[in-house]
């Protein structure tokens, strides 16, 4: 029997079935909800809730909490979520498990605070200096919301980095039916099984994920910002540098089918192919309904893009059309995977939702290309 | 019992401080406090942030997490909130501690985890070149303040007690023994603990304001302490305390 429940409440409900232990915050419109859940929750699971005094200390302390062993929470939006981007990178660097969710709304800067937007898009991919990849995880309904927050603890774990989910504030504060399954599958942290004396945080074959202690264990470990070698002490050579680096980008890149899910909506081989994430793959659905010719592609992973699946799909369009709450984010990223056709944004960031009728118009309007 | 050296790594040796530094005489007080209370290294996190004295978790053998510059006590508080049975120690720098990271110190002091924070503080930037911080004295010579600071600066132990720390302390690298036994005792008390040192840069303000030579420098710094000691202390319990006790299972979480 389905319940009724918001996105923020399934966001939080998820992550407590996950098994998080530990949540900072600092409250923002559209994602306090989470934290109120999770102050009201965590306690009576043995959790703490700390209120922090801004976003740069919830990031940190979402971290050490992760490295004591916690798996731990943090929710924010857009102002927020630019504070939060130096300690991710942090996060990235020192290869630390975390989630972030940044319940998007309209910009820039303060903007329309309770109006949802798509514009973080870039911003949870290049945020940060430096090349810093991680994943981010975008819902389109409250079972999604909880489904992807569950996820999101695994992804984390499994590829030791910070896992970021972006629902758009209407998929945040929408209230629709969820199915909550008798148990979740949870996490596991992969801890190390050397002795104590052999170990090394950041040691592992070419691809692969190196095991994580936590504080307090009988594993000793450093980790630092800074750049550094297997044994987590900083070291500044170009050689361990360009390891570093590598490692970090690889590990997400090359495995990038384990992580991206992309959902595909419609015929076998469409002519119009509308890519989109959030609630406007939503209403891309609604736009397409009864077209035999057209198909959607949801992007359920923003980062890191399934590109050969991207590009396999799209293979019979005539047009590929992205409809997104922002004047052009992952429009350029599909011109750069799809080089047969034409693809184009259809683009709104007044804080309003595209509706249905307006991607249904720009794909008859697209005629010729598109018949 | 353990001998101070066990906490070093001394394999990393040499450091890479200036010579007549006082960085290092600072990291073997705290090395000889833990050493003193005999602590396992496996249950002591050391938390850094980025300046000269952020490094200094690069000689230690215990657990470090070197983050962000003027954010080690957010990340500690994570560390401390998450397994409290931690001995959680922040190594800041004066542009770390209270000017970068101020809102940190005064919110963690409010909040009283058991945390000890231990900020050197030499009056200024040394690892980027010798700038102004909230500590350099009105007037202060630096590489941005050629002519003099313009601004007034933080009287951080007094800022830190108002905040509601439990355990506040201030002296000097020139008293390594002193600051060795204040270490003890903040290492020890719960609630938020907080030791500021005063120290040397002697490549940087030193050289711009104080005597000449690193060894007469340290007399400078120990003599604009005043008197050196316990500024504050008051009796709280710690976060947890209070969180469990709000929450209704003030026994079941003692630890
Ligand atoms: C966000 C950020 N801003 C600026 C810097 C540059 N920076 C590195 S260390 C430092 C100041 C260090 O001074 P202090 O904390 O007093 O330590 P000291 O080097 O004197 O020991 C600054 C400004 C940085 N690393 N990160
Ligand atoms: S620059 Fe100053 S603070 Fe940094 S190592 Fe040299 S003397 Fe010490």
């Amino acid at each position: 029997m389905p319940i009724l429940m918001q996105g923020n409440a399934a966001i939080a409900e998820g992550a407590l079935r996950a098994g998080v232990s530990f949540y900072a915050g600092y409250p923002i419109t559209p994602s306090s909800e989470v934290a109120e859940i999770m102050a009201r929750r965590l306690p009576g699971q043995g959790g703490i809730y700390l209120q922090m005094e801004d976003e740069l200390a919830s990031m940190a302390a979402i971290i050490g909490a992760s490295l004591a062993g916690a798996r731990s929470l943090t929710a924010t939006s857009g102002p927020g979520f630019s504070l939060m981007q130096e300690n991710l990178g942090m996060a990235v660097m020192a290869e630390v498990p975390c989630v972030i969710v940044n319940v998007q709304r309209s910009g820039p800067s303060t903007g329309l605070a309770t109006r949802p937007g798509q514009g973080d898009i870039m911003q949870a991919r290049w945020g940060r200096h430096g090349d810093a990849p991680i994943i981010a995880l975008c819902p389109s309904s409250v079972q999604d919301c909880f489904d992807q927050t569950v996820r999101a603890f695994i992804l984390a774990e499994k590829f030791r980095c910070p896992v970021v989910l972006m629902p758009d504030q209407v998929v945040a504060h929408l209230s629709e039916g969820l199915e909550l399954p008798g148990e979740v599958t949870r996490s596991e942290r992969s801890r190390p099984t050397c002795s104590p004396a052999e170990y090394q945080p950041f040691a592992a074959p070419p691809g692969e994920i190196p095991p994580l202690a936590e504080y307090g264990s009988p594993y000793v470990f450093h980790v630092t910002s800074s750049m550094h070698d297997e044994t987590g002490f900083s070291r500044s050579d170009p050689e361990t540098a360009r390891k570093k680096n590598l490692h970090l980008h690889r590990k997400l890149h090359d495995r990038v089918e384990d992580i991206a899910e992309v959902r595909y909506y419609g015929p076998d081989r469409p002519g119009v192919l509308v890519v989109a994430y959030g609630i406007t793959a939503r209403a891309a659905r609604a736009a397409v309904q009864g077209d035999e010719d057209a198909g959607v592609l949801e992007l359920a992973t923003l980062w890191p893009l399934h590109e050969r699946r991207l590009a396999e799909v799209a293979g019979s369009a005539r047009l590929v059309l992205v409809p997104e709450m922002n004047l052009g984010q992952m429009v350029h990223e599909m011109r750069r995977i799809v080089r047969h056709c034409p693809v184009h944004g259809l683009h709104r960031a007044d804080g309003e939702p595209i509706e249905p009728e307006e991607i249904a118009r720009a794909i008859r309007d697209s005629g010729g290309e598109a018949r | 019992m353990r001998d101070f050296r066990d906490y070093l790594a001394l394999d990393r040796l040499p450091h890479m401080w200036c010579a007549g530094c006082g960085h290092g005489i600072v990291l073997g007080a705290l090395a000889r406090a833990f050493s003193d209370l005999d602590l396992d290294p496996s249950q002591i996190v050391v938390v850094t942030g980025i300046g000269c004295w952020g490094k200094a978790d690069d000689y230690l053998r215990t657990n470090a997490l070197h983050g962000t510059h003027g954010r080690a006590l957010a990340f500690a508080t994570g560390v401390k909130g998450a397994r409290p049975s931690l001995q959680v120690v922040a190594l800041m720098g004066d542009g770390d501690g209270v000017t970068i990271g101020g809102n940190h110190l005064i919110h963690a002091a409010r909040r009283n985890l058991s945390i000890t924070g231990l900020m050197v503080n030499n009056y200024n930037y040394g690892m980027t070149g010798g700038q102004y911080s909230a500590t350099t004295p009105y007037g202060g010579l630096t590489t941005t303040s050629r002519e003099g600071c313009p601004e007034e600066a933080f009287d951080t132990c007094a800022l830190v007690a108002a905040a509601g720390a439990a355990l506040v302390a201030r002296t000097s690298a020139y008293q390594p023994a002193q600051l060795r036994a204040l270490l003890r005792q903040a290492l020890t008390t719960p609630g938020f603990s907080f030791v500021e040192v005063a120290s040397t840069c002697p490549t940087y303000f030193g050289r711009f304001n104080q005597a000449p030579g690193p060894a007469e420098q340290l007399k400078d710094v120990a003599a604009s302490v005043g008197s050196p000691g316990i500024v504050a202390k008051r009796q709280v319990d710690d976060f947890h305390a209070r969180y469990w006790r709000i929450h209704g299972k003030g026994d079941e979480h003692e630890r």
